[in-house]
């Protein structure tokens, strides 16, 4: 059934990795198989956030040759940036497979990406000049530990806990998703989209690409291709009702904003609390109550609710 | 059974299921006191009051906490910190009062059969879901399929509630002081549903019988749902109930639309008594 949280301050940064963390776990019951989250920091001029992976978890139990393998992917990626003049300002591998640079480029993004994608076993996970994906097997408790997410800093966020039920307990099959190939723009969705490989292959035949076989993918490439046709992110969450058939709940976040779009059939939960600084939304109450202990007046959305916040 | 109040109810809508051959008709009166309790209920005074703190606790324990104050004779028992866990207070078949200081989650006064709960805070999904009897009362909001399948007692929310209330709702009544939103009333079979906001698409879809009552706008209307006359039993018996629950709003409720079952959507009155109970 998976869980879905975000939140979005008002008045500047917090530290939302350990918010989004204890929202997220308190989501547990509903997806134990995987927890990703999307945060927004602090974007520097010029620079990005590249986070992008050289195996899946799973790999590592197969015998030496996959760290060897992994090396060898690492520096092929190195090679790509070395040869597209990338400057690597920071670098960070929190596990053996998931790699976090901090670039200066001022090329294209699409032929970035798409050159990483061509290294055999590498993956990014997303590219932002805000934008920090980040997903794994295990609980948020587990995620947040292994890439030391208590400390992010940013403004807004949201997250997803996966129970797995139509792909792979894998790290590709895992929320949130990064809309490829476009600037800090994520998804996460409660629910089932029928229509998706008719929209998918619409969306192709114009020239988009798709990293999984996730119906949730698509909403995150539907918006990016709405926004940089100049649609507005409220529009295109009124347009994705009529457009998209299925059953979902889903929050999508820009670099300042975070909106949120219910079915036709409100048929995926969603609860909502909206105070002066913060807004904080999730699947269930209980996850809210994680951030917000004291009683605090909540609302469900109704069918066909659009809503966008700004950071 | 008092002759006078099977006629009220019937003429209410309440007894609409008198069957070709055999009549399997169900004989209640408005008033409907008594009538339920189990050789097992526990016989608890109301004056005994004792308190669970459930910041540190999982439902489970909290419910056999209940039931453990219940075994010890406490009547009134008040929910501290119930922080919206899922899944609280759920299958009591006793008469005693339950007073939730704050807000439940999911599937929250479940399976009850008697008690009175009264809860300050909002509730999430599923609340009072298959409620026998009794009265619960929810100060703020509610999510959705509040009150789903709901066969008796009184199921109050003062604020708005989310989709399809009263899904499948075979008798009592549910009250709302908001607004409700889609497929409310769907596939409802009796009992009645009281909106003093707006309702959602959809109001009253498939619905077999039963009465929905809305205050404000309806936004449409579901198959087989129809505009009925407000008669002077239906404005006496909005008023007593709204009044109850301090609920009733400054105009009254002359301005409330009164939506039944069309009964064009099914041939329900054809079928045995047999078939019948399958299909309930």
């Amino acid at each position: 059934m998976c869980g879905i949280a975000g939140l979005i301050y008002r008045d500047g940064a917090r530290n939302i990795g350990a918010e989004m963390t204890a929202m997220l776990q308190a989501l547990k019951h509903r997806g134990p198989d995987s927890t990703g989250f999307a945060m927004y920091g602090a974007p520097g001029p010029n620079e990005y956030i590249m986070r992008f992976k050289v195996a899946e978890k799973e790999d590592l139990g197969g015998g030496t040759k996959i760290h060897r393998a992994i090396v060898e992917r690492k520096a092929a990626v190195d090679a790509v940036l070395n040869d597209l003049g990338v400057v690597v300002l920071e670098l960070d591998e929190p596990t053996e497979y998931a790699i976090r640079y901090r670039i200066s480029f001022d090329g294209d993004l699409k032929t970035l990406a798409d050159q990483i994608e061509e290294v055999e076993g590498a993956e990014i996970l997303s590219i932002g000049n805000a934008l920090e994906l980040i997903k794994d097997l295990g609980d948020a408790a587990d995620v947040s530990g292994a890439y030391s997410l208590g400390g992010f800093t940013g403004t807004h966020g949201i997250g997803h806990t996966r129970m797995a039920t139509e792909s792979d307990v894998d790290i590709r099959s895992a929320h949130p998703y990064w809309a490829y190939p476009y600037n800090d723009i994520a998804v996460v969705h409660n629910g089932q989209i029928t229509n998706y490989w008719l929209k998918r292959r619409q969306l192709e035949r114009e020239g988009q690409r798709f990293v999984s076989d996730c119906d949730s993918e698509l909403l995150a490439v539907y918006t990016a291709v709405n926004l940089e046709k100049g649609i507005s992110l409220e529009e295109s969450l009124r347009k994705s009702i009529d457009e998209i058939d299925g059953v979902f709940t889903y929050l999508i976040t820009t670099g300042n904003e975070l909106g949120m779009a219910k079915d036709t059939m409100a048929a995926k939960p969603m609860v909502l609390y909206e105070a002066d600084d913060l807004v904080a939304l999730a699947s269930e109450e209980v996850a809210i109550r994680a951030i917000v202990p004291h009683e605090i007046d909540t609302s469900d959305p109704y069918d066909e609710e659009v809503r966008v916040w700004q950071a | 059974m008092a002759g006078v109040s099977e006629s009220i109810s019937t003429q209410m809508g309440m007894h609409t299921e008198p069957l070709t051959g055999r009549d399997i008709k169900t004989k209640f009166t408005l008033e409907n006191e008594g009538g339920f309790g189990y050789h097992f209920a526990r016989d608890v005074d109301f004056n005994r009051r004792a308190e669970i703190d459930c910041a540190d606790r999982e439902p489970t324990d909290i419910n056999n906490r209940i039931r453990e104050l219940m075994d010890s004779g406490h009547g009134s028992i008040v929910i501290r910190n119930p922080g919206a866990k899922h899944s609280l207070i759920v299958g009591i078949l006793n008469r005693m009062n339950v007073i939730v200081e704050g807000s439940l989650g999911y599937f929250g006064c479940g399976l009850l059969d008697g008690p009175t709960v009264r809860i300050s805070g909002r509730v999430g999904w599923s609340f009072g879901e298959n409620m026998m009897a009794g009265v619960c009362v929810v100060e703020k909001n509610a999510g959705s399929t509040f009150g789903a399948a709901l066969r008796g007692g009184d199921l109050v929310c003062k604020g708005s509630v989310g989709s399809r209330t009263g899904i499948d709702q075979k008798g009592g009544t549910i009250l709302v002081g908001g607004d409700t939103g889609a497929f409310s009333g769907f596939m409802m079979q009796r009992g009645r549903i009281v909106v003093c906001g707006n309702a959602g698409k959809n109001l009253g879809d498939s619905m077999y019988d039963g009465t929905i009552f809305v205050g404000g706008e309806i936004q449409d209307l579901g198959v087989d749902a129809v505009p009925a006359d407000l008669t002077d039993l239906d404005r006496g018996w909005l008023t007593r109930k709204l009044t109850m629950y301090e609920m009733l709003p400054e105009r009254g409720v002359d301005h409330f639309t009164k939506i039944v079952a069309g009964k064009q959507l099914w041939s329900y009155d054809n079928l045995e008594p047999t078939e019948k109970k399958l299909v309930l």
